[in-house]
């Protein structure tokens, strides 16, 4: 029999794996996988200059919306730079998001430490952020994160047709009238929502691998893409489950990298199963 | 003085030493295109890492470098494998392989025994220059002492062993990597190995990783291999600049970056250091931006 504490956390990450099944599907298509590393290790500063202004007002400085919001404008402000890099035309897009993601990481390292040294409490769990520890989930950010999920995959339902047509034929689909640089804003959107809702449960190193994982296994398995669709959601959502059940039985396994040696176990499995046929 | 030997001298060698072997070997990545294989391959060299230091239960320098060197290698195989056998494009391949990689290096520390006070997670995230002390100082004369110099720490004497490999290396393949940097394909109708030479330039940033994680945590490296590179990049287009630049800037950095780890949050009315591996990583995106800076205002 589970425990209420571990049923939240198994919820959370269900959720959570579901979402970003979803939306690594487009995110894997359209070629935009690393752009989430970026996004994720940008959204460490955020994350501790959330915690070190609600230390400042007082507010209870486990709240995770907050420390959340902080990690999205991180996020952004680490894509922003990224674009800007890379339209200077001298350095391409993967040299980009090398700097970014270990600059924009290096200055939430420099938050860590200044937060280490302020009266205890302010930097409770903040490291979790870096390796994601699900097992300190509480009800309500089970549900925060639950919400953010629910959200991602209710949007990619909706941008569906839009998506698909921009990630098979962009130029065709342009010429079709659809706004290309809307809805490449709307996936990074999503990308970025799915990075920031895993960041507590699975952490910023591992947060890129819930997005390709299952979305790659799923590509290994389908050749249409509403197959691949539900087939990733299906795999992400276990992924979360059983990583979040061996987290929360074996002391010392951080959830993300359980979550992600799931993962990778289903893809193995499917490049394994697509070679027999 | 001797207070500064004690404390800070090795400690800051060892930044030296990281950035400038880092930055000597990113331009090869920012000029190859494969700034993401830096990132993958000081992800992906960690179970290696853990593995070496597992079987010797010290943190000796060759196994761990064996071990970081066969990882990065299998990383970097791995990933081209997955291209080609599941149609993933480069990015997509790379994330699979580097999360796997190091999500197992994770659950390896925790698990095999390896965790210790030499080797836990914090040293893997944030690096452990602060702990680089050298007590044996007992004065300036010591820097001649032979005996004194001998009771630095391990760390010291595997970034320079390694660094000064790198630079061998790099010197005596001057020519055939310049050709790969411009034109692998020219290079190759040449007779040029790419091959070879593509997989020496992978042992070699393993080799650098692993070196310099000690001294900044495995994510850091990450901006010290491609930051001075595409700073350099950003300012010029000739290779010997480029080259040398990358790692006279990445030793800049990592100095500047130690040095005001301590009196810039006293300057700013904080009485606490902040952590020297952050203010480094932090500064080697200034360079970047302030780089980008120059580059559009010199070429319009």
């Amino acid at each position: 029999m589970i425990s209420h504490n571990t049923l939240v956390v198994v919820l959370g990450c269900a959720a959570l794996g579901v979402a970003s099944g979803a939306v690594g599907c487009f995110a894997l298509l359209r070629g935009r996988a690393l752009l989430a590393d970026a996004m994720g290790h940008a959204a460490l500063p955020g994350v501790v200059g959330a915690a070190l202004l609600g230390a400042w007002w007082g507010t209870d400085p486990r709240a995770l919306p907050p420390l959340l919001l902080g990690g999205a404008v991180a996020g952004t402000l680490g894509l922003w730079a990224v674009h800007a890099l890379a339209a200077t035309g001298r350095i391409r897009q993967d040299a980009a998001i090398g700097v970014v993601l270990a600059s924009f990481y290096a200055l939430g390292v420099v938050g860590l430490s200044v937060i280490q040294a302020m009266p205890a409490g302010a930097q409770a769990g903040l490291s979790h952020f870096i390796l994601g520890q699900a097992a300190t989930m509480r009800t309500q950010d089970a549900w925060a994160a639950g919400g953010l999920a629910l959200v991602s995959v209710a949007a990619t339902v909706a941008l569906f047709p839009r998506l698909r047509a921009l990630c098979f034929d962009a130029e065709f689909a342009a010429l079709q009238g659809l706004n290309i640089r809307r809805t490449d804003a709307a996936l990074m959107g999503l990308i970025l929502l799915v990075c920031i809702a895993g960041l507590p449960a699975v952490g910023l190193v591992l947060v890129v691998a819930l997005l390709v994982l299952p979305a790659a296994t799923a590509r290994m398995l389908n050749h249409r893409l509403p197959g691949m669709l539900a087939t990733s959601c299906a795999v992400g959502g276990t992924a979360g489950v059983l990583g979040a059940l061996i987290s929360a039985g074996h002391q010392g396994w951080p959830t993300g990298a359980a979550v992600v040696l799931v993962g990778m176990a289903f893809f193995v499995a499917a490049l394994l199963v697509r070679r027999e046929a | 003085m001797t207070q500064f030997l004690q404390l800070d001298f090795a400690p800051l060698l060892c930044a030296i030493l990281a950035g400038a072997t880092c930055g000597l070997l990113g331009s090869f990545l920012v000029l190859r295109r494969e700034a993401l294989l830096g990132d993958a391959i000081t992800h992906a060299v960690l179970p290696g890492i853990v593995l070496g230091f597992a079987v010797t239960g010290a943190r000796a320098g060759l196994p761990m470098l064996l071990g970081a060197g066969a990882a990065a290698l299998l990383a970097a195989w791995l990933i081209s494998h997955l291209r080609r056998v599941a149609r993933l494009e480069g990015g997509a391949a790379t994330g699979i392989v580097f999360t796997s990689f190091f999500a197992a290096g994770l659950v390896l520390l925790e698990t095999s025994g390896a965790r210790s006070v030499d080797l836990d997670v914090d040293c893997v995230l944030f690096g452990q220059m602060e702990t680089l002390l050298w007590p044996q100082a007992m004065g300036p004369g010591a820097l001649i002492d032979p005996v004194a110099l001998g009771s630095l720490p391990p760390a010291v004497f595997l970034l320079a062993g390694v660094g000064a490999a790198i630079a061998l290396a790099v010197a005596l393949l001057w020519q055939p990597l310049k050709l790969l940097c411009f034109d692998a394909d020219f290079a190759q109708s040449l007779g040029l190995r790419v091959r070879w030479l593509d997989m020496a330039l992978h042992l070699m940033l393993a080799a650098a990783a692993v070196a310099a994680f000690e001294a900044v945590g495995s994510i850091l490296v990450v901006a010290l291999l491609v930051a001075p590179a595409a700073a350099m990049r950003l300012i010029t287009n000739r290779y010997t600049p480029q080259v040398l630049g990358g790692a006279a800037l990445g030793a800049a950095v990592a100095a500047l970056g130690y040095g005001l780890a301590g009196p810039l949050p006293a300057a700013l009315g904080s009485g606490h250091a902040v952590t020297a591996a952050g203010m480094i990583g932090v500064l080697s995106g200034l360079v970047v931006a302030g780089a980008a800076m120059a580059g559009r205002w010199r070429h319009g």
